[in-house]
C-alpha cells in the first residue's frame, strides 16, 4: 500500500503548488496579462475538476485493494459481472465533466479572437498597437509598421495596451510563446496568423520558440519588455534618433540561418512593407541559394 | 578524385564523433560474437529452419518481442543520452545536431519499432490460441509482415553509423524535413524505414482482422471472445484504416525529397501544413493502436488475478469501439496552435474530451472487476494495478491538453512530454510488461521469477514517477521539448536533476527485468500444466509452450471465459483425446525473409539515391513475389502418428 500513499501525497503536493501559487518561476501559473489570465483560469478550473476525478478513482482503488487484497476476504463473488445502474452512473459523470469543461473552453476560444479588455477598466478605449513578428532560422524579427522601427530578439510594448501580433515565418515553422503574457501560436511560412498579447504591468517577460526548427532552435528566446506609456514613447523616440537603419543588405544577412543577439534599428527598408508577402514567398521557395534547386525555372 | 572519395566516406561513415565510433565498434563486435556463437555451436541450420523461415505465429510473435526488447534498449539509451545532456544548464556532452538526431530516433524507435512490434508480437502469441485456431489466416503474409518490420527497423537504425540519423523529430514536420532545410540521407532513412515497417503493419492488420473474424473455434461468437482478442480486432481495424494514410504521406514526402516534387513545399502551390494533417490523421489513431491492446491485456490480467469475471464485458467492448471511432476525428488537437478558427478548435476540443467518456467507463469497469474479487498480487497483476493510477494521471492531463486555449500554454512544452509518456509508458509499456510476465510461460514453458519480477516492477514504477511527474512542472515553467540545452537562472535545473535520476532508475528496473529473463530461463519454475495462473481463456487449455498445431482437437466454446467453463464441466481432456485426424498446416518458407532483405537493399538504394541498387533490388522483389504465386505445394498434413507422439510426450494423452 506504500505506493498508494506516495501517489496520494504526490497529488496533494501538486494541488498545494497550485493553491499556494509558488509561481514566480512557474511562468504558466503566473499570468501577467488578460490573455494569459483567461488561459490560466481555464487551467485552474480543469485542474480542480481533474483533482476531483483523481480523488474519486483513488478512493475506490484503495478501497477495493485493501478490502479484497487480503487472503480470505469476505464477499468474494466470482460471478459478479455488471450492474446497469452503476455503469450508467459512470457514463453520465464523465459526460457532465466534459460539458463543464467544454462550455468555458468554447467561450474562451471565441473570446481570444478579439483584442483583450484592459485590466484597469477605466472605460476609455485604448488604441491597439501592431507588431509584425517573423521567425527566421534562428531568431525573431519584430517590426513596428506604424513606428517604422525594427528589433531583433526583443520587443518593447506599452502596458495595458492590446498588442496585435502578426505572425509569419521565413524558413522552418516556429511557435511564438510568452507564457506569462499569452499561450503560443505557430509561425508558418505563407500562412500569416494573428494573436493578441497584453501586459498588465511593466516588466521583462521571457518568450521562446516552442516548435523545433533545427540546430539553433534552443537559442530562440526573446524578451518582451512592457513599459509605461510615456516610457514606451520615449523608447521609440530614442530608437528613431540614435539607432542605425536596417539596410536591405543587413536584412538579407539576418535571413541567413544563424543565431543572433538583440538588435535595434531606427528604420527598415520601406520596400519590405509593400513587398513583404512577395519577399517571404521568395525566401520560402526552393530556389533560395543553398537549396536543393530542383526546379531551375526562375 | 581521392579528395572526393574521402569526403564521401567521411559523410557516409559519419566520421569524427567518438560516440559513433563506439557504436561502430560495438556493432562489429556483436556481429562477430553472433557469427562465432552460431558457428561454434553449429546453430546456423537451426536458426534458418526454426526461426528465419518459420511461419508459425507463436515463433513470429517471439521474434517480434525480442526485437521490441532490443529496440526498447536502443530507445532507452537514446533517452539516457538526452537526459545526460539536459540535466544541468549549458552542458556540452552532446552538440545540437547530435541531440536532434537522438530525440528523433528515440521517438521514432519507441513508437514504431518498440511499441508496435511489442503489441503485434503479443497478438501473434496470444490471439490464435485465444480463439482456438491453429495459426493466423495468412501465415506466409504474417512472416512477410515480420521481416518487413524487421528490415525497416534495421534500415532506420543503420542511419546512426552510415550517413547520419534523421534530425527533424519523429513527427518530421515540413518544411523542416524537406529537401531544402534538411538535405542528406538522414530524413530519407526515416521515410523509407517507416515505409517498409508500415507496409508490414498494414498486412498484419488485414491478417488479424481475417483471423479473428473467420477462424474462431466453433461456438465462439463475437461476444464470447476474450477481451484481448476484442482489442486486437479493433486495433486491426484501426490499422487498416489509418496506415494507408501514413504510406501515402511518406511516399509523397519521399517524392518531394528524391524527385523534387512540391507536395509539402511553398513553391508551386504545395502546403507544408498538409504534412501535419496527414501525419496526425495516421498519428492519432496510431496512439490508440498502441493503447487498445494494452487495455485488452489489462482486462485479461485483472480478471484472471481477481479470479473473477470481467465487470461490464459489453460496456468494455463498446467503449473500445467508440474510442476507435473517435480516434479518427481528433487529429487536429495536435495543432490547435496552427491558427485555426475558434469554431474548428472548439469542435476538436470537444471531440477530444469526449474520448474521456468511454475511457472513464473502462477505468471504472476495471475497478469493479477488482471489487468482490480475490486479488492475487502477482507481477503481471502489479503492472496492471499500477496502470490504473498512472494512466489516470496521463489521461486526465490529456483532457487538460484537449482544452484548446489551455493547450496554447502546454503545447510542445514538457507538460506535453510528461503527458504522452504517462499514457504511453503507464499504458502501453506497463501493459506489455504485464503481458510479458503473463504469457511468458505460454511462450517458453517456464514462469518468470516472481521475486525478481516484483523488484524490477517497483524500481521501474517508482522511477517512472520520479522521472515524469516533475516534467509537468518544468513544462509549466516554460521549458519546451527538443531543446538541446538551456541557460542558467531559469530555475529549471533542480527538477531536471530529479528527472534524470528517475530516467536512470527506469534503466536499472529494465536491467533487473532482463536479468530475470536470463535467471528464469536457467532456473525458473517449469510450467508442466499449461495453466500456471488458473486461466480463464483458451490459450491456457493447451501446453506451455503450445505445440506446433496449438490444439490437437479444436475446442468447442459455449461461454465467454471458455477454458474456465471447460474446467468447471470437466471437459478439458477433450482437446487431447484420441482418435486424431491429420492436421493441415502451412509449410515454412524462406521467401518472406529473402523478399524483405531485397526490399531492404532497394530501400537503402533510395536513401542514398543510388538507383543502380534500388531498381535491381526492387525488380528482384517482384521476382520473389512472382515465384511465390506459382508455388502450389505450400502446405502439408501432420500425420496421426506424429500427433499421437507429440501428445503423449506432453503427458496429455492417456
Amino acid at each position: 500500500m506504500k505506493r498508494l500513499t506516495l501517489k496520494s501525497l504526490g497529488v496533494l503536493a501538486l494541488f498545494l503548488v497550485f493553491l499556494t501559487g509558488c509561481t514566480n518561476k512557474v511562468a504558466v501559473l503566473n499570468p501577467q496579462g488578460p490573455v494569459a489570465k483567461q488561459q490560466y483560469d481555464l487551467i485552474i478550473w480543469s485542474f480542480i475538476l481533474m483533482a476531483i476525478v483523481v480523488a474519486g478513482v483513488l478512493i475506490i482503488f484503495i478501497y477495493v485493494l485493501v478490502r479484497y487484497g487480503r487472503k480470505n476476504s469476505k464477499g468474494y463473488d466470482p460471478e459478479d459481472e455488471g450492474n446497469a445502474k452503476l455503469e450508467a452512473l459512470w457514463t453520465i459523470i464523465p459526460i457532465i465533466i466534459v460539458i463543464l469543461l467544454a462550455v468555458p473552453t468554447v467561450k474562451t476560444l471565441y473570446g481570444l479572437e478579439g483584442p483583450p479588455k484592459p485590466a484597469n477598466a477605466t472605460g476609455k478605449k485604448v488604441e491597439p498597437i501592431t507588431i509584425e513578428v517573423t521567425s527566421v532560422d534562428w531568431k525573431w524579427l519584430f517590426r513596428y509598421p506604424k513606428q517604422g522601427i525594427e528589433t531583433v530578439n526583443y520587443a518593447v510594448i506599452p502596458e495595458d495596451t492590446p498588442v496585435k501580433i502578426k505572425l509569419k515565418a521565413i524558413g522552418a515553422m516556429n511557435s511564438f510563446w510568452v507564457p506569462e503574457l499569452a499561450g503560443q501560436q505557430y509561425t508558418m511560412p505563407n500562412m500569416p496568423m494573428n494573436m493578441w498579447i497584453q501586459a498588465d504591468h511593466p516588466g521583462d517577460y521571457l518568450g521562446r520558440s516552442a516548435n523545433f526548427s533545427g540546430k539553433g532552435f534552443a537559442h530562440m528566446s526573446f524578451h518582451i519588455l512592457a513599459k509605461k506609456d510615456a516610457n514606451f514613447d520615449a523608447w521609440v523616440k530614442d530608437v528613431k534618433a540614435n539607432k542605425p537603419a536596417l539596410t536591405m543588405e543587413k536584412y538579407k544577412k539576418l535571413l541567413e540561418p544563424d543565431i543572433a543577439g538583440e538588435m535595434t534599428f531606427s528604420s527598415y527598408p520601406k520596400v519590405l512593407d509593400k513587398k513583404d508577402a512577395a519577399m517571404e514567398q521568395h525566401m520560402n521557395n526552393d530556389d533560395m541559394e543553398g537549396g536543393m534547386n530542383h526546379d531551375s525555372g526562375h | 578524385m581521392i579528395a572526393d572519395i574521402k569526403a564521401f566516406l567521411s559523410d557516409f561513415l559519419v566520421l569524427g564523433d567518438p560516440l559513433i565510433y563506439g557504436a561502430d565498434i560495438s556493432i562489429v563486435l556483436s556481429m562477430v560474437a553472433i557469427v562465432f556463437v552460431l558457428s561454434y555451436f553449429k546453430k546456423w541450420k537451426w536458426l534458418w529452419k526454426e526461426w528465419l523461415t518459420t511461419i508459425d505465429a507463436k515463433k513470429i510473435g517471439i521474434m517480434y518481442i525480442i526485437a521490441a526488447l532490443l529496440m526498447l534498449f536502443r530507445g532507452g539509451i537514446d533517452a539516457l543520452l538526452m537526459r545526460s545532456q539536459i540535466t544541468f544548464p549549458n552542458e556540452g556532452f552532446l552538440d545540437s545536431q547530435h541531440y536532434n538526431e537522438i530525440f528523433t530516433t528515440h521517438g521514432t524507435i519507441m513508437i514504431l519499432f518498440m511499441a508496435m512490434p511489442f503489441i503485434v508480437g503479443m497478438m501473434n502469441v496470444a490471439v490464435p490460441l485465444q480463439i482456438g485456431a491453429r495459426d493466423v489466416a495468412f501465415p506466409y503474409l504474417n512472416a512477410l509482415s515480420f521481416w518487413l518490420f524487421f528490415v525497416g527497423a534495421m534500415l532506420f537504425n543503420l542511419s546512426f553509423v552510415i550517413g547520419g540519423s534523421p534530425d527533424a523529430g519523429w513527427t518530421s514536420y515540413t518544411p523542416l524535413a524537406g529537401a531544402k532545410l534538411d538535405p542528406g540521407p538522414g530524413e530519407n532513412y526515416y521515410l523509407i524505414g517507416l515505409q517498409l515497417a508500415g507496409i508490414g503493419t498494414l498486412a498484419t492488420g488485414v491478417n488479424f482482422m481475417a483471423t479473428i473474424l473467420k477462424m474462431r473455434a466453433p461456438g465462439m461468437t463475437l461476444f464470447k471472445m476474450p477481451m484481448f482478442t476484442w482489442s486486437s480486432l479493433i486495433t486491426s481495424l484501426i490499422i487498416v484504416f489509418a496506415f494507408p494514410v501514413l504510406t501515402v504521406a511518406l511516399a509523397l514526402l519521399t517524392i518531394d525529397r528524391l524527385f523534387g516534387a512540391h507536395f509539402f513545399t511553398i513553391a508551386s502551390g504545395g502546403s507544408p501544413m498538409m504534412w501535419a494533417n496527414l501525419f496526425w490523421i495516421w498519428g492519432h489513431p496510431e496512439v490508440y493502436i498502441v493503447i487498445l491492446p494494452a487495455f485488452g491485456i489489462f482486462s485479461e490480467v485483472i480478471s484472471t488475478f481477481s479470479h473473477k469475471k470481467l465487470f461490464g464485458y459489453k460496456a468494455m467492448v463498446w467503449s473500445m469501439v467508440l474510442i476507435s471511432a473517435l480516434s479518427f476525428v481528433v487529429w487536429l488537437h495536435h495543432f490547435f496552435t496552427m491558427g485555426n478558427t475558434a469554431a474548428v478548435n472548439s469542435v476538436f476540443s470537444i471531440s477530444t474530451m469526449a474520448i474521456a467518456i468511454p475511457t472513464g467507463v473502462k477505468i471504472f469497469n476495471w475497478l469493479f472487476t477488482l471489487n468482490k474479487g480475490r486479488i492475487e498480487f502477482s507481477t503481471a497483476m502489479l503492472w496492471a494495478l499500477a496502470f490504473i493510477p498512472n494512466f489516470l494521471i496521463g489521461g486526465l492531463t490529456g483532457v487538460m491538453l484537449a482544452i484548446a486555449p489551455a493547450d496554447y500554454q502546454y503545447h510542445n512544452s514538457y507538460f506535453l512530454v510528461a503527458h504522452f509518456h504517462s499514457v504511453l509508458i503507464g499504458g502501453t509499456v506497463f501493459g506489455m510488461f504485464a503481458a510479458l510476465h503473463y504469457w511468458w510461460p505460454k511462450m517458453f514453458g517456464h514462469v518468470l521469477n516472481e521475486k525478481l519480477g516484483k523488484i524490477s516492477f517497483w524500481i521501474f514504477m517508482v522511477s517512472f514517477n520520479i522521472c515524469f511527474l516533475p516534467m509537468y512542472f518544468v513544462g509549466l515553467m516554460g521549458m519546451t521539448r527538443r531543446m538541446y540545452t538551456y541557460p542558467e537562472g531559469l530555475g529549471w535545473m533542480p527538477l531536471n536533476v530529479v528527472i534524470t535520476i528517475g530516467a536512470f532508475g527506469m534503466g536499472i528496473g529494465f536491467i533487473v527485468m532482463v536479468y530475470n529473463i536470463y535467471w528464469s530461463a536457467r532456473y525458473g519454475k517449469r510450467d508442466k500444466t499449461g495453466d500456471p495462473w488458473g486461466g480463464r481463456t483458451l490459450e491456457w487449455a493447451t501446453t506451455s509452450p503450445a505445440v506446433e498445431y496449438n490444439f490437437a482437437h479444436i475446442p468447442k466454446v459455449e461461454t465467454a471465459d471458455a477454458f474456465l467453463h471447460m474446467k468447471e464441466k470437466g471437459t478439458t481432456g477433450q482437446i487431447s483425446k484420441a482418435p486424431f485426424k491429420p492436421i493441415h498446416m502451412p509449410n515454412n518458407s524462406g521467401k518472406p525473409f529473402i523478399q524483405a532483405w531485397l526490399m531492404f537493399f532497394a530501400g537503402f538504394g533510395l536513401v542514398f539515391e543510388w538507383y543502380w541498387l534500388a531498381i535491381p533490388a526492387a525488380a528482384a522483389t517482384m521476382l520473389v513475389m512472382a515465384f511465390r504465386s506459382f508455388e502450389y505445394h505450400d502446405h502439408h498434413y501432420i500425420p496421426v502418428e506424429e500427433i499421437e507422439r507429440t501428445e503423449s510426450a506432453t503427458g496429455r494423452l492417456n
